[in-house]
């Protein structure tokens, strides 16, 4: 992909998801201050900015993974399609099927190929017999480019995989469970070149159905994956856009030292 | 760029390299290596230590505690005269248990009486003084036998009996001539028989497996005591351990690893578990001997009770250990689940407990086998003993009824005046070190058995 294309393709579409005055403390570490950010429907969004800036915290805020943390305050509005994820009657257990996550380091299930992709399905009950869930392996693996690599081993342990099949087996179970949003946490850093061109190639392919996502440290991979990227600096929100423009032309001047490699 | 310099040699402005050639090993690297050597060779020697302690453990036991394994026998031709046992001949089992041993024991030292005449050796001892040849339940043995066959009485019946523990002591190498002179339960002469007896191939040791399968005997009657009783008493209170232990344990580490929030309180609570991991066995006997006994008044002495002292005392070990397995289940595993939108509950059953497990094991295990050589609680809880006399019938009453355990079995031997005792301590400590091991062969097996990788 080169950077006409992502010009070409930055059409705006509806927006899936809006947060308004984010914060996230974490103890008495202020970590995300006051984010206000819409992002849109069957488009890549970038977040990037340099070690420590909340881009993560920000990403995990979108499917209450923070949760999870012991410690970790969340407060503000955070919406997906109008709904507040925060609202106490939001189960973070079934937003989560709805917002896939993938994440920095492959961490498939030490179980087979099958049963990494299945397992999403079978927890929320999406496939009534066998026939199905098979169908929804396949469409998921498919899905995730490595179909064609593993359908002869189905029943190997995904553990046993090179790492960007490992990526690229998690980004399939992450999607196998139909989520809307997919969460991409640094997906390629652990991964060599090549396997990172492919997981690229396979984000793009994603934006035809889903809403994507991706926190990156590496701006080139912003510039080729993504539509709109949102720069994080302590914090705070520093700006956001169409990719083609934070990328030639910065308004913010933190934003351009970041980009030109002074800061960061 | 142009600083470089063009020709290959050094400026003659640059130092000369430190510390001359590499070749040569300079004062500070020596001194170093030799540091390194003296550090092996420490470890070594602890290691050596180490095993030369070992060797001379399992020297000790084995040399002391193999002989409890074999026993001495008499071979004697009893007659079982009809005029004795059954006076009305009609073989009615009421009336011929009404023959106490007291009718046996002539008997037996009639046969005894024949022998010294048949194999011929002088002999100055009395009739009555040739019985101390055998165990003092050798008539029991006998009555046993012709009560569970009635059909024997009237005839010669070829038995093997128990030698005393003596006698058996003086086969085993453990009593001497010289001993003898200051032991009023035996004399010189009744080895000039025994001696002779062997000879003919009338006394004779092999493998003693009353000693694994059998009952506690008592003071007088070392040669009749086994462990095998004890044993059972041992296995009920490990079920008692096991089914209360794992559970418990293993649902509070979930819940304080996976679950609870950190808070001072649960953070008192993680200190007085590792607390109560160190807290001295005898302190949970007495625990147990005021809870379970003196204020709920469960049975004294009953498996069902040590195991539950046990339990209070392994409950900490299980605990630590499957935290620690829990804990090293790496976080991006439980990531994988809850981004699939697993709940918590779902992430630990599906996947944090399955990969834990062979730590579970291991540890509950390790925990059992603690538990299982575990003496000093049980002797608050009145364990120890001489209570073991027979095998309890039913499940209930191997629950209920007073018993002993392996370790306190071993203990109340080592405790006895009689040599012979001393002799199946080692026994039993044998076979309670068989069991140990048999239990960390099974951890070490579950582990490979259900080691995953990730």
């Amino acid at each position: 992909m080169n950077d006409m294309r992502t010009m070409d393709n930055a059409v705006l579409n509806e927006t899936k998801i809006t947060a308004r005055d984010v914060h996230v403390h974490y103890g008495t570490t202020h970590a995300i201050k006051g984010v206000d950010v819409d992002i849109a429907d069957r488009t890549v969004t970038a977040f990037i900015g340099p070690s420590g800036c909340g881009k993560s915290t920000f990403l995990r805020c979108l499917n209450r993974m923070n949760d999870t943390i012991p410690g970790a305050v969340v407060t503000g509005e955070i919406k997906i399609d109008e709904a507040d994820i925060y609202d106490p009657r939001v189960d973070p257990v079934q937003l989560r099927a709805k917002v896939g996550m993938v994440f920095q380091k492959p961490n498939p299930f030490p179980k087979s190929i099958y049963d990494n992709v299945a397992y999403g399905p079978k927890i929320h009950g999406l496939a009534r017999n066998k026939a199905e869930l098979d169908e929804i392996v396949e469409k998921a693996l498919r899905r995730g480019a490595i179909w064609d690599e593993v359908k002869d081993r189905l029943h190997a342990p995904g553990t046993g995989l090179s790492g960007g099949q490992q990526q690229r087996l998690c980004i399939a179970r992450a999607v196998a469970t139909e989520p809307e949003i997919l969460l991409m946490d640094e997906p390629c850093s652990a991964l060599d070149p090549i396997a990172t061109a492919q997981v690229e190639e396979l984000i793009d392919e994603l934006r035809q159905n889903f809403s994507v996502v991706i926190v990156t440290h590496s701006m080139q991979q912003a510039a080729r994956v993504s539509q709109r990227t949102a720069f994080f600096h302590l914090g705070n929100l520093v700006e956001y856009g169409e990719t083609g423009k934070i990328f030639t032309n910065p308004e913010d001047s933190r934003t351009e030292s970041y980009i030109s490699g002074r800061i960061g | 760029m142009t600083d470089i310099p063009q020709s290959g040699a050094f400026p003659a402005d640059r130092p000369a390299p430190k510390g001359g050639s590499l070749l040569v090993t300079d004062a500070r690297t020596k001194k170093r290596n030799r540091a390194e050597r003296r550090f092996k060779a420490y470890g070594i020697a602890a290691l050596g230590i180490g095993m030369l302690f070992l060797v001379a453990l399992l020297w000790a036991i084995l040399s002391n505690g193999l002989t409890a394994f074999t026993q001495s026998y008499v071979q004697l031709d009893v007659p079982l005269l009809e005029e004795k046992l059954d006076k009305d001949g009609d073989r009615d089992p009421a009336k011929i248990a009404k023959v106490s041993t007291f009718g046996y024991a002539p008997l037996i030292e009639q046969a005894l009486t024949d022998l010294v005449e048949r194999t011929g050796v002088e002999t100055e001892l009395a009739p009555k003084a040739l019985t101390k040849i055998l165990s003092s339940s050798a008539a029991a043995q006998l009555r046993d036998r012709v009560l569970a066959n009635p059909e024997l009485i009237g005839q010669t019946v070829s038995v093997e009996l128990l030698a005393s523990s003596r006698v058996d002591g003086y086969l085993k190498g453990r009593v001497s001539r010289a001993s003898l002179a200051r032991d009023k339960n035996l004399d010189a002469e009744h080895l000039d028989l025994i001696d002779a007896w062997r000879d003919a191939g009338l006394v004779e040791k092999r493998f003693n497996w009353d000693f694994i399968t059998g009952a506690d005997a008592s003071d007088s009657r070392p040669e009749q005591a086994g462990i095998g009783v004890a044993m059972l008493g041992s296995l009920f209170m490990m079920l008692v351990v096991l089914i209360l232990s794992l559970p418990i344990g293993v649902a509070a580490s979930i819940y304080l690893e996976e679950f609870a929030p950190q808070n001072r309180l649960t953070d008192l609570i993680e200190v007085n578990i590792s607390n109560l991991a160190a807290v001295p066995s005898i302190v949970f006997g007495i625990l147990g001997l005021a809870v379970f006994i003196q204020f709920m008044h469960l049975p004294q002495s009953a498996p069902l009770v040590g195991g539950l002292v046990l339990t209070l005392m392994t409950l900490p070990t299980i605990i630590i250990s499957t935290r620690a397995s829990l804990k090293s289940v790496p976080p991006s595993i439980r990531n994988a689940a809850l981004g699939v939108g697993a709940s918590k509950m779902q992430a630990v059953t599906h996947h944090v407990l399955p990969l834990a497990m062979p730590g579970i094991l291991t540890g509950t295990i390790l925990g059992l086998a603690q538990a299982l050589g575990e003496t000093a609680p049980l002797l608050l809880i009145g364990m120890v003993g001489y209570i073991a006399t027979n095998y309890p019938e039913g499940v209930a009453e191997g629950f209920l009824a007073p018993n002993s355990a392996m370790p306190a079995q071993i203990y109340e031997w080592a405790k006895r005046a009689d040599p012979a005792f001393y002799e199946r301590a080692w026994g039993g400590i044998i076979v309670l070190l068989v069991f140990l091991l048999a239990m960390n062969l099974i951890a070490v097996l579950l582990r490979r058995r259900f080691e995953r990788r990730w």
